[in-house]
């Protein structure tokens, strides 16, 4: 190995390893992925191709569509018809998604969406959902409580607001599109999409107030 | 094939917990709501779960549930609603 200068200390992180104990399921996955390779069912460079597609969509995506939503009304009537061809329309591909479905957010009504069986996401447009998505505790208690679960997220509504909690089942993926945020009218769709976060499109918040 | 329920008609999940692969969460079956959208028709997750062809399709329906219908606790003063997707074998007239 090449000497290199060394103005950085090599030893000051722990050592980097993920020598842990395959789990009984990945044990499982690479079994059948191997498989499935050998069988010359699929090949390895498909199953990573696949892997970096997945990696690649972030909440990026759909923040780019609300911002759309916001700018363009006409847009928005397509989005809410038909979420799946209108994302297209932005060049975002949601292939082996069956269905998504944009609902919107106003002053009056607060979409959240759950899947209280498992963790159906509409991963193709916001990537893969965070670990408190999954967890049995968001789960089972924001379907029965959602206003005590928005409030530990930090989002207090108004006891006039209705508020509609999604919990997708079967075939459906749902967008939230939060509320544009008063004093936007001036700004970019650029800078309209930085204020669309991943959490606001699952609509246990809304959309980021602009910096003064 | 045309969808049995259209949109406003009240419908009752049924109850069940059959020993396999289903997808009406227990907390909903029993409860009487109104069908908001018929989504179509799709292959039957009971069936594809086990590596079955999913056919005949299902029609899947949005259903649209008042929280007060579905909690006994839940704060009557609210309007809060609940919409959960539902096949159509899991759904009676109500």
């Amino acid at each position: 190995m090449q000497e290199h200068e060394h103005d950085h200390a090599h030893d000051a992180h722990a050592p980097i390893n993920d020598g842990h104990e395959l789990t009984y399921y990945e044990k499982r996955v690479y079994a059948i992925q191997s498989l499935l390779i050998e069988k010359g069912l699929v090949t390895a460079d498909e199953v990573r191709r696949a892997v970096e597609d997945m990696d690649s969509r972030t909440p990026a995506l759909g923040a780019k569509v609300v911002a759309r939503a916001w700018v363009d009304p006409a847009f928005k009537a397509r989005l809410l018809a038909d979420a799946k061809a209108a994302v297209a329309e932005l060049g975002i591909d949601t292939g082996a998604l069956s269905t998504l479905v944009a609902i919107e957010n106003t002053d009056r009504v607060h979409n959240v969406v759950v899947c209280t069986l498992c963790s159906c996401y509409p991963r193709p447009i916001l990537g893969l959902p965070p670990d408190w998505y999954k967890s049995l505790h968001y789960r089972s208690r924001v379907v029965v409580d959602p206003r005590g679960v928005l409030k530990e997220f930090g989002l207090e509504l108004e006891q006039g607001a209705e508020v509609k909690v999604y919990d997708s089942t079967a075939d459906m993926r749902y967008l939230v599109i939060p509320a544009r945020p008063a004093g936007t009218d001036h700004m970019s769709e650029e800078e309209l999409a930085s204020l669309v976060t991943r959490d606001s499109m699952i609509g246990v918040t809304r959309a980021r107030m602009p910096e003064k | 094939m045309a969808a049995k329920f259209k949109p406003g008609d009240k419908v009752r999940v049924r109850i069940g917990s059959p020993p396999r692969h289903f997808r009406t969460p227990q907390y909903i079956q029993g409860k009487t709501g109104s069908v908001a959208a018929v989504h179509g028709a799709f292959r039957n997750p009971e069936s594809l779960a086990y590596g079955g062809d999913g056919l005949p399709k299902q029609f899947l329906y949005l259903v649209r549930f008042e929280q007060t219908q579905v909690w006994e606790q839940y704060s009557t003063s609210l309007q809060d609603t609940l919409f959960i997707d539902i096949y159509e074998h899991w759904l009676e007239p109500a």
